[in-house]
């Protein structure tokens, strides 16, 4: 069997008054039956439209989607309900995900709802049994979400994904609101989720520790493109583009004695919209060069590892030199 | 089970929105002045000491007697009476006109800002060009056309004023339409209508009810006016906006005639805007807590 | 340790409250901190623990109502802050101790150039003229790295991180003996925040500003501070030195906070959390606020709040188990 997800030169483009805007420009990647992809980068980087092209919550504008085997990439409208059911997606922000007029139960039921293969007694049997995997106490039933804190409001969320039972979900920050204690029990409970029912994520966030954390593949994705994809532990071991290094390098550690060389990028960052063909990075590195003009193609550099950088290998040289 | 459980949650949001209104004392002055006068209105029979057609023709433009405290009209009718039954038509014509102007306007604000594209195009030009006529005019036109009588009036009132509530509509669609629970909702398969009347009316609809509230002190206020100029109530029923007009003319001998029916109006008017403004600031999420 | 004349701020059993229709917010409870002169010390704390209001009372620019400074007294310079009439106030605020929020986008006015904005703040406090201001001006915007030539410009111009730069440049204009920074960074992009992190680093050798960093982050604590205090429930639960808290952490909730962070090396396959969560502040257990997730609580513990205990110089926990107690 192959990949659960495969995705070929994906684009979305977005028109804008001055120009199209290159949101996700050119994306392939496969995914396997219960593994979790990273997707790292920073704001406008096009990472969150990406999950949302391939949830098809956006049009593409071209490339091919394929899941199962099966090319999903201009799906009928039966053919994206069925979708929808075995891909889901867990929003970034707790607070505004949930319509603040329903209730925990409400929220959590309307997916079965709108199926309608349950009766109401089932579905209620359902909710709670959702509401028990995700670990909200029966009793929050008729809270409404602003009466909750983020770390519940976040379950109710994941409660709704989970409640068609998918095998593909596309988590969006899901938990960058919510403070480190809080956090650590949400992504604990993702975890314990992937691996009874072999979910697969795909978990696009701008935090970098817990992408490392959670991830098998990471994906670094700047200005709508991927510049470089490994495997999570080498691509913190063995940093070969020039901006995951200084993405690295930027992370604050909390740590005082460990106190690495952090690579400070400088200069404005290039537009996405209607950008030239060459290096998108280019602007900010501190590496580029005349070949860095012409337009980067995705290198294996090691098995799984790849980087679109013309030169990481001289990077390389020039770092240990 | 569940039946019973929506009931006490309903009602927990409504004395959550009561606790936060009682706080504004003017609001619930508003308040308790409509209850009254929809009171009035309602057992105008019971209440009025005379009908409100009934002359005394011994009593023509009497000031303040023991029969007729507010005193009598020229043909000897008296005014308290005929005040209390035209608290019937006054308040008829605010809050059905209001319902009408309100049921169309969110309609198309809804479909509109939900939509986009050229569907919210046309509604908007098609409203521009609506809200280019001035809008007493237009009602004027509508109702002369109709032929003046309580019905037609409302309805020209209600026609008239459908642009505003749309218009507030779309825009507060527009602010909902791109929150993240809506896009949660499509990708749980919400079709549009279940996410149009599910989720994006009841929570666009806070600004409308305080515009409602305060629609429909305007409409009793535009109602009287088109009374006044005779293209609402017809004689003998009794209609502040009427009694004013009828008052009018004897205003330096008799100014009690205009006067009361006019304080009415103004009360009423008083009433429902201090209760939209309690509403909005009891409805605003931001000042909520 | 210190003597109170070297202290340039000092707050003592501060309490803050919230009075809203329903209940009362216990937002900071007693809290004693003091700042010398020069000095970056962190405030860490998750979200509701009450940092900012600690902040903002210092300033004296709590929403009140509903907020209430129920005890406690905040000297500047031997002065009690909270006794200042509010003139005298408006003397201190913006130019002895100045304030940044944690968005930079709402913090500037969006019609006004960032030159005016800055210049304006300067000449409010002091009588210069206006070319005296426009050249202090670019010596603030050149200072926080933005070219002085971007004076006319409008905040629109700017990017997020860049942005921030002029609210830091606005709130250092006056020289300010204290700035307290709420979240600084917390709004931008990890290397647009390593460059501002790297700019107030950089300041921090240049002037002689004191700097408070409200903040969730344990790295950029461990970036920016000499000094850390960890706030929990409106208290402050451990404080020490930078070194005191990330090597020798004492506090169960400390601990816990460490012990939550996915670690950049870990290689352990669940992270272990804090349970349970932060008490709801209208209605704070009697005794230790942290006895409900606390892993090592007794009997004690929630019968009795347990004092501050200085277990090593300069190192102070609010724990029965401290081994100060």
């Amino acid at each position: 069997m192959g990949a659960l997800l495969e995705v070929r030169d994906l684009k979305k483009y977005f028109k804008t008054n001055s120009g199209l805007l290159h949101a996700v420009d050119g994306i392939n990647f496969s995914l396997e039956t219960g593994k979790t992809l990273g997707v790292v980068g920073e704001s406008g980087c096009g990472k969150s439209t990406l999950g949302r092209t391939i949830l098809h919550l956006l049009e593409p504008t071209d490339g091919q989607i394929f899941f199962g085997g099966k090319d999903i990439s201009s799906p009928g409208k039966a053919e994206t309900r069925k979708l929808r059911e075995e891909m889901q997606i867990i929003f970034q922000d707790p607070y505004s995900s949930l319509d603040p007029r329903k209730s925990v139960s409400e929220a959590i039921m309307e997916p079965l709802k709108i199926q309608g293969s349950l009766s109401k007694d089932e579905m209620r049997e359902e909710t709670r049994m959702l509401m028990e995997t995700v670990g909200l106490a029966a009793r929050f039933e008729n809270t409404y979400p602003h009466e909750l804190d983020g770390g519940r409001r976040q379950r109710i969320g994941i409660a709704r994904a989970l409640s068609l039972k998918p095998k593909f979900i596309v988590c969006d920050e899901p938990v960058s609101a919510l403070d480190v204690s809080i956090q650590a029990q949400v992504i604990n409970l993702m975890l314990d989720l992937q691996e009874k029912r072999g979910i697969a994520y795909m978990f696009v966030t701008h935090d970098l520790s817990v992408v490392k954390y959670i991830s098998d593949d990471i994906m670094v994705m700047y200005l709508g493109q991927m510049v470089e994809k490994a495997p999570a532990d080498e691509l913190f071991r063995d940093t070969r583009h020039p901006y995951t290094r200084a993405l690295l390098s930027a992370i604050p550690v909390p740590d005082i004695h460990n106190k690495t060389k952090r690579i400070l990028l400088h200069g404005e960052i290039t537009s996405p919209i209607d950008p030239g063909p060459g290096c998108r990075f280019m602007a900010r590195c501190t590496h580029a060069a005349g070949g860095c003009h012409q337009m980067q193609t995705l290198e294996e550099c090691s098995p799984g590892h790849f980087v679109a950088c013309c030169r990481y290998k001289e990077i390389e040289k020039e770092d240990t030199a | 089970m569940v039946t019973k459980l929506k009931k006490t949650r309903k009602k927990s949001k409504l004395k959550d929105l009561w606790r936060r209104l009682k706080k504004n004392r003017l609001a619930v002055a508003g308040l308790i002045v409509l209850i009254l006068l929809i009171f009035i209105a309602i057992a105008a029979p019971l209440l009025a000491p005379y009908s409100y057609s009934a002359q005394d023709s011994k009593a023509s433009y009497s000031t303040g007697t023991a029969e007729h405290p507010l005193g009598t009209d020229k043909l000897g009718r008296d005014l308290m009476s005929r005040l209390i039954w035209g608290a019937r038509a006054s308040l008829e014509m605010g809050a059905i006109a209001v319902a009408i102007a309100a049921a169309v306007g969110i309609t198309i604000g809804a479909i509109a800002g939900f939509f986009g594209g050229w569907t919210e195009n046309i509604c908007m030009r098609v409203l521009d060009i609506y809200q280019s006529i001035p809008m007493l005019l237009l009602c004027i036109t509508i109702a002369a056309i109709l032929g003046p009588s309580l019905q037609n009036a409302i309805i020209a009132l209600g026609v008239c004023s459908v642009p505003g509530y749309a218009r507030l509509m779309r825009a507060s669609v527009l602010t909902v339409r791109e929150k993240e629970y809506i896009e949660s909702a499509r990708a749980v398969n919400a079709g549009n209508a279940r996410i149009i009347l599910q989720h994006i009316v009841p929570n666009a609809m806070a600004p409308l009810i305080v515009e409602i509230t305060m629609g429909v002190g305007s409409m009793i206020l535009a109602g009287s006016l088109l009374s006044f100029v005779g293209l609402g109530v017809q004689p003998p029923t009794p209609e502040w906006g009427t009694m004013i007009a009828e008052g009018r003319n004897v205003m330096r001998e008799h100014a009690t005639l205009a006067l009361y029916p006019g304080i009415c109006v103004m009360l009423s008017v008083l009433a429902c805007n201090l209760l939209g403004d309690g509403l909005r600031d009891a409805l605003d999420p931001r000042l909520k807590n | 340790m210190n003597s109170t004349s070297t202290n340039l701020l000092e707050i003592k059993d501060l309490a803050v409250e919230y009075h809203t229709d329903e209940a009362v917010i216990y937002a900071v409870n007693h809290v004693d901190f003091s700042i010398n002169k020069g000095e970056t010390v962190g405030l860490v704390g998750e979200t509701g623990a009450g940092k900012t209001s600690i902040a903002r009372s210092i300033l004296r620019i709590l929403p009140m109502p509903p907020a209430k400074v129920v005890s406690g007294e905040i000297f500047y310079n031997g002065n009690d802050l909270l006794k200042l009439s509010e003139r005298e106030m408006r003397k201190i605020r913006g130019n002895k101790i100045a304030m940044i929020f944690q968005d930079p986008m709402t913090a500037l006015n969006p019609i006004e150039t960032v030159g005016f904005q800055i210049a304006e703040t300067i000449q409010q406090h002091n009588s210069i003229s206006h070319a005296e201001a426009h050249q202090r001006t670019c010596e603030m915007l050149e200072m926080v790295g933005i070219p002085g030539d971007r004076f006319k410009d409008f905040p629109h111009q700017f990017s997020g991180g860049m942005k921030q730069r002029v609210v830091i440049a606005m709130a250092l204009a006056c020289n300010p003996a204290l700035l307290l920074a709420d979240e600084p960074t917390t709004a931008l992009d990890v290397t647009i925040q390593a460059q501002v992190l790297e700019m107030m680093q950089s300041l921090k050798e240049k002037v002689e500003t004191a700097f408070v960093l409200i903040t969730h982050d344990l790295g950029v604590v461990a970036e920016f501070c000499d000094k850390v205090a960890v706030v929990y429930a409106g208290e402050i639960v451990e404080r020490g030195s930078a070194e005191d808290i990330f090597d020798r952490a004492n506090h169960p909730y400390t601990l816990g906070l460490f012990a939550s962070l996915p670690k950049l090396d870990a290689t352990e396959k669940r992270l272990s959390p804090i349970k349970g969560l932060m008490p709801d502040p209208t209605d704070l257990p009697d005794g230790c606020r942290f006895c409900d997730r606390c892993p090592n609580a007794k009997d004690e513990c929630s019968k009795s709040s347990p004092k501050e205990a200085e277990i090593a110089p300069g190192h102070t926990v609010k724990c029965f188990f401290s081994g100060g107690n």
